[in-house]
């Protein structure tokens, strides 16, 4: 299975955007397998992030996971401000506190303009962003949380099994 | 296993533990079945959960989809409650399997279906049907693909 759409400078990236490697996630940020994959593709990029070109694509399983959506806003909206990433870690990296309030929190602790960032929550941009990353992952063939895709090609296989692959390459 | 062309059999089943849904009842929309092995597999690569985040593109198609195991109406019903499942599990429950089996995806020596998906028309042919590995959740784009193809 096949990744649909290519990456394009409409996604999060991070890494070496020019690098012969692209790694894609889609991930929900409530999951707790993304949550525990998380960690370990951190070091994943502290290691090698100059060969690989990271992309984050948004899978909220929002009937399961209640603040799955609202944190992909969150990271969304940070993102408005050129802080999807910091949001992005800070919601993986305290994971069981998600809260609706905790998201502003969050926005302040980054030092984000916080009325916009609240406004831009609401905004249907960003819902649209969300949803078009969710289907993007359905025409895709994720079947489940996290899904990675190498080089544009489903990989089978969570993030240790995929830093494992790295290192043997 | 039916394939594409074959006439989907006609069925019975059990919805909830009052509630019967009979296949032909829904002539005039298509229909996608996913016959799975068990309800309580992990939550976050669970099949059905996944199905169930995607009701509203289903729906564009004018698509019902419907799931399809061995286990009792009052264990789909549990299931489909800590799911919060918002679409009909039917229980192939008795005589056991015999959905399955008119369908050919039954797998006998583990008293399951096996994991397979049939993509019926609204005149009740199947136009599109997937076996999996059991093991594998297939995910939803060969549903979309099939439906988008009915177009």
């Amino acid at each position: 299975m096949s990744l649909k759409p290519k990456v394009s400078d409409r996604d999060h990236i991070q890494g070496n955007n020019s690098a012969d490697l692209t790694i894609v996630e889609y991930g929900d940020y409530q999951c707790p397998h993304c949550g525990a994959a998380h960690p370990i593709l951190k070091e994943m990029m502290a290691e090698l992030g100059a060969q690989i070109r990271f992309v984050f694509r948004n899978f909220p399983l929002s009937e399961m996971h209640e603040y799955a959506r609202p944190a992909a806003l969150a990271a969304e909206a940070a993102a408005l401000q050129g802080k999807f990433w910091e949001m992005h870690d800070a919601i993986y990296d305290n994971q069981q506190n998600l809260s609706t309030r905790f998201f502003v929190d969050l926005a302040e602790q980054l030092n984000l303009d916080v009325e916009q960032f609240k406004n831009d929550m609401q905004k249907e941009s960003l819902e649209e962003k969300v949803e078009g990353d969710f289907e993007s992952g359905m025409m895709s063939g994720v079947n489940g949380t996290p899904t990675f895709f190498v080089n544009g090609q489903k990989f089978d296989g969570g993030a240790e099994d995929l830093v494992q692959m790295l290192h043997e390459n | 296993m039916l394939q594409k062309n074959d006439v989907a059999p006609d069925f019975t089943l059990y919805a909830t533990p009052d509630q019967k849904i009979k296949l032909s009842e829904f002539k005039g929309h298509n229909v996608i079945l996913a016959f799975y092995p068990a309800d309580w597999s992990p939550v976050c690569s669970d099949q059905m959960a996944l199905y169930n985040e995607m009701l509203k593109y289903f729906k564009k198609y004018d698509a019902e989809i419907m799931g399809i195991s061995v286990d009792s109406k009052w264990c789909h019903l549990a299931f489909a409650q800590s799911r919060k499942l918002h679409f009909p599990l039917l229980a192939d429950f008795e005589a056991k399997g015999e959905v399955a089996k008119k369908y050919g995806v039954y797998d006998d020596d583990e008293g399951e279906c096996k994991r397979a998906l049939f993509v019926i028309d609204k005149e009740g042919v199947i136009q599109w049907s997937y076996l999996s590995p059991t093991a594998v959740n297939p995910g939803a784009d060969g549903i979309i693909e099939a439906l988008e193809n009915l177009k």
